[in-house]
C-alpha cells in the first residue's frame, strides 16, 4: 500500500479529483495549505506600502491506495494538474504500513 | 433503497397536496370576504342622505379648537378613488371657518403650517439617512482592519451611537445650539435663546449655548426636537471617525471616556462657534470678514473635528505592533474584508444625501437640488482621481484608496456644496482624490502616525480642504443673509478675499482647538487608566480579551498579517481565565 500526497494549484482540484475517480480511487482527503517552492512569492502594495505574499495557497490531496494503482494515479494527476509553469506543485509517494476501516475493523487492502 | 425512496416521495406528495388545498381554501375565503366588503361599501341612497346631517353640526365646534380640522365639505360627498392623484388635496383640505368665504389669514396659516411641515419632515428624513451612516462607518472601518479585531472595531462604531447620543442629550446639544436663536426654517425654535458671551476688544464672542440641557421642558418644542435629532446624528458621525484611526489597539475603557468627552464638550463647543451663533460665525457681522466662517454641512464642524481628534488619538496611542520595520518603513497590514469596506463606502455616499441636502433644514429651499447633485459629483471626482493616482503610482487601483477617494470628495464638498457649481464640485472632488492619497502616504510614511483606515487623511485633511475651497470657489449665488450678513456668500475667485480669510481662521481654530483638547485629553487618560491594550492582547486580537466575543468564531483566523516577516511571532490566545483581568486593567 502507498500513500500519495499531491500539492496542486487550487483551481485544478476538480479536474484532479475527477481524473483520480476515473482510475478507480474511491476516497481522498484534501487540505487548504500554503507554501512556496520555485514559484516563490510576489510583492503587492496596500495603501502605498509594499508587502510580500510569500506563502501561496495550494491544495494538498492525500490518497491511500494499492501498490498497483500508483502509476495510474500519478499519471492522472500529471495530466490534470500540469500547466507547465512554476508553481504546479509536487506529488509525494510513500509506503503505508497499515490501514484500518473504523466502521468494520477491516485491515490492510480490504480497508482501502 | 427503492422502497424508501418511494415512501419518501409519497410523503412529499401528500404534503404538497395538503399545502395546495390549504392555499386554495384561503384564496377562496379572501375573495369571498372582499366581495362582501365591496358590497357593504357601495353607497346606498339612505347613507348619502344621512352623512351631511351628521357632519354639519360638528364642524363649527371643531374649528374653534386650535387643531387643524377636516373640512366639512370633504365628508359631504364621498370622493371616488383617485388613481392619478390629480384630485387629491384640494381647497376642501384647507381648514376654514366658512368654506364659502375663506379669509386670507386662514389660507396663509395653512400655507405657513405646510411650509414648516415640509421643512421638518425633510429635516427628519435627512437625519434618518445620516443615522444610517453609522452603519457605513462601521463597515468601512471593520473591513479595513484585521479579522482578529473585527468584533472590537465594529463594537466601537456601534456603541459610539448610544454613548454619543447620551452625552449630547445631557449637555452637548445645549452647549452647541442653546443660543442659536430662531431657526426660521423649523418654525423659529424660540426656546433656544441663551448664549454665553464674553466681550473682547469691544466685540462679543459667543462661547457656548446654555439652554436645552437634558432636552428639558423649557425646550419642549417640535422645531427644537427636530433640530436635536438632526444635530445629534451629525455629532455621532464626528465621534465615530477616530475609532478608525485608533482601531486594533485602543482600550475599550479609554474609548468610552473619549465618547463622552467628545459628544459632551469638544464637538458642541466648536459646533456652537460655527453653527450655534458663536464667535466664528460672527466674524462677518463683527469684523467684516465675509459671512464669517461658513460651513454648510460640516466639513470642519463634523469631519475636521473628527479627523483632528483621530490625529491626536493615533499619535498618543502609537502605531500598531509590526506597523513599522526597524528602519521606520511602513509595513502593509491589509484589511480583512474589502467588500464590506466598499459596501460601507456606498452606504456613506447614500447617507450623504441626508448630510448635505438636509443641512438646508428646509425642504422648501429648492437649493437642495444643487446641493445633492454637487455632493454626488464630488464623490465621483474623488473616487476617479484616487484610482488613477494609485494606478499611475503602483500599477493597480487599490480598492481601499478608491474608497478613501470617494469619501474624501464627499467630505470636501460638505462645506461648499450649497455655494458652488457642478463643475467646481467635480474639481473640488478631483483634488481631494489625489490629496487623500498624498496625505495617507505623508501621515504614514513621514509623520509615522499609524491610521489603519485613513481617517485622518479623509476627514481631517479633506475637511480642511473643504472649508478652504468654499472660500475660494463660492460663486455668490446663494446664502443671502448667511450668519446675519446681507449679500450672498462669495469666494476669493469670485471677488471676496475676506470670505477666504474667514475660512482660514475657522480652519486654523479647528485644528488648534480640537487637536490640543484631544492631545491633552488622551495624555490624561494615558496616566489615569491607559489608552492602549497590552502587547499580548494586541497580538492575539482584541476581540476576546476586550469584548469577550470573537467576530468569526467558526473560522480559524490566520495569524499572518501580511506583514512580510517584520512581525514578531504570533502569540497564542491568552487563556480565558486571564481575559477578564486584562479587560479591566
Amino acid at each position: 500500500m502507498k500513500k500519495l500526497e499531491a500539492i496542486v494549484r487550487p483551481h485544478v482540484l476538480d479536474a484532479v479529483k475527477t481524473a483520480l475517480q476515473e482510475v478507480g480511487i474511491v476516497g481522498m482527503t484534501i487540505n487548504e495549505v500554503k507554501g512556496f517552492g520555485r514559484q516563490k512569492g510576489h510583492t503587492e502594495t496596500y495603501r502605498g506600502s509594499e508587502y510580500k505574499v510569500e506563502f501561496l495557497p495550494k491544495i494538498k490531496i492525500e490518497v491511500a491506495l494499492a501498490d498497483e494503482m500508483v502509476d495510474a494515479a500519478v499519471d492522472a494527476i500529471l495530466k490534470t494538474a500540469k500547466t507547465g509553469k512554476f508553481g504546479d506543485g509536487k506529488v509525494f509517494v510513500s509506503a503505508l504500513d497499515q490501514v484500518v476501516r473504523i466502521r468494520t475493523g477491516e485491515r490492510g487492502e480490504a480497508a482501502l | 433503497m427503492r422502497k424508501e425512496l418511494s415512501a419518501l416521495s409519497s410523503i412529499t406528495r401528500n404534503r404538497l397536496l395538503r399545502s395546495f388545498a390549504l392555499g386554495a381554501g384561503i384564496a377562496v375565503g379572501v375573495f369571498a370576504l372582499r366581495t362582501l366588503a365591496a358590497r357593504a361599501q357601495e353607497p346606498s341612497p339612505s347613507a348619502a342622505a344621512v352623512a351631511p346631517a351628521v357632519t354639519e353640526p360638528a364642524a363649527p365646534a371643531a374649528t374653534t379648537s386650535t387643531a387643524p380640522v377636516a373640512a366639512p365639505a370633504a365628508a359631504a360627498t364621498p370622493r371616488p378613488p383617485d388613481p392619478t392623484g390629480a384630485i387629491t388635496g384640494t381647497a376642501a383640505d384647507v381648514p376654514v371657518k366658512d368654506p364659502a368665504n375663506p379669509t386670507v389669514t386662514e389660507v396663509m396659516e395653512t400655507v405657513g403650517h405646510n411650509k414648516i411641515s415640509i421643512n421638518i419632515v425633510w429635516t427628519l428624513l435627512a437625519g434618518f439617512l445620516v443615522m444610517f451612516m453609522q452603519t457605513g462607518f462601521a463597515m468601512v472601518e471593520t473591513g479595513f482592519t484585521r479579522a482578529k479585531n473585527a468584533a472590537h472595531t465594529f463594537s466601537m462604531n456601534y456603541m459610539v451611537y448610544p454613548i454619543g447620543m447620551f452625552g449630547y442629550w445631557v449637555c452637548g446639544f445645549a452647549m452647541q445650539m442653546g443660543g442659536v436663536g430662531a431657526v426660521a426654517a423649523l418654525g423659529g425654535t424660540a426656546p433656544l435663546n441663551s448664549e454665553l458671551v464674553i466681550n473682547l476688544f469691544g466685540h462679543p464672542f459667543g462661547i457656548m449655548g446654555t439652554k436645552g440641557f437634558f432636552m428639558g421642558s423649557d425646550v419642549y418644542d417640535v422645531g427644537v426636537y427636530a433640530l436635536f435629532l438632526f444635530q445629534m446624528v451629525f455629532m455621532d458621525t464626528a465621534v465615530t471617525i477616530p475609532t478608525g484611526a485608533m482601531a486594533e489597539r485602543w482600550k475599550w475603557s479609554s474609548f468610552l471616556c473619549f465618547g463622552f468627552f467628545m459628544s459632551m464638550f469638544v464637538y458642541p463647543l466648536f459646533g456652537n462657534w460655527v453653527w450655534g451663533g458663536g464667535w466664528l460665525s460672527q466674524l462677518g457681522a463683527q469684523f467684516g470678514l465675509g459671512h464669517g466662517h461658513v460651513d454648510f454641512a460640516g466639513s470642519s464642524v463634523v469631519h475636521m473635528v473628527g479627523g483632528m481628534a483621530a490625529l491626536a488619538g493615533a499619535m498618543v496611542l502609537g502605531p500598531r505592533i509590526g506597523k513599522y520595520t526597524k528602519d521606520g518603513k511602513p509595513v502593509a497590514m491589509p484589511g480583512h474584508h474589502i467588500p464590506m469596506a466598499l459596501v460601507g463606502t456606498l452606504i456613506l455616499a447614500f447617507g450623504w444625501f441626508g448630510f448635505n441636502p438636509g443641512s438646508t433644514l428646509a425642504g422648501t429651499d429648492l437649493r437642495i437640488a444643487v446641493v445633492a447633485t454637487n455632493t454626488m459629483l464630488a464623490g465621483t471626482g474623488g473616487a476617479i482621481t484616487s484610482m488613477i493616482y494609485m494606478m499611475w503610482r503602483f500599477g493597480k487601483p487599490d480598492p481601499s484608496m478608491m474608497a478613501n477617494g470617494m469619501l474624501a470628495g464627499l467630505v470636501a464638498i460638505t462645506a461648499p456644496c450649497a455655494f458652488v457649481t457642478a463643475s467646481v464640485s467635480m474639481l473640488i472632488g478631483a483634488i481631494s482624490g489625489v490629496l487623500v492619497c498624498v496625505a495617507v502616504f505623508f501621515i504614514e510614511g513621514t509623520l509615522k502616525v499609524d491610521d489603519p483606515v485613513g481617517a485622518i487623511s479623509v476627514h481631517g485633511v479633506n475637511g480642511a480642504w473643504g472649508v478652504l475651497s468654499l472660500g475660494l470657489f463660492a460663486d455668490g449665488k446663494y446664502g443671502d443673509g448667511w450668519n446675519g450678513v446681507p449679500g450672498t456668500v462669495t469666494g476669493l475667485f469670485y471677488g471676496d478675499a475676506r470670505q477666504f480669510f474667514a475660512q482660514c481662521i475657522g480652519t486654523l481654530t479647528c485644528a488648534a482647538f480640537v487637536f490640543t483638547s484631544f492631545y491633552l485629553f488622551f495624555k490624561l487618560v494615558d496616566v489615569v487608566i491607559g489608552n492602549r491594550v497590552s502587547a499580548e492582547v494586541e497580538l492575539a486580537g482584541l476581540d476576546l480579551p476586550e469584548m469577550g466575543a470573537l467576530a468569526y468564531p467558526e473560522f480559524e483566523i490566520a495569524t499572518s498579517t501580511g506583514g512580510g516577516g517584520a512581525l514578531p511571532a504570533p502569540t497564542p490566545m491568552p487563556a480565558p481565565a486571564a481575559a477578564p483581568a486584562q479587560a479591566k486593567g
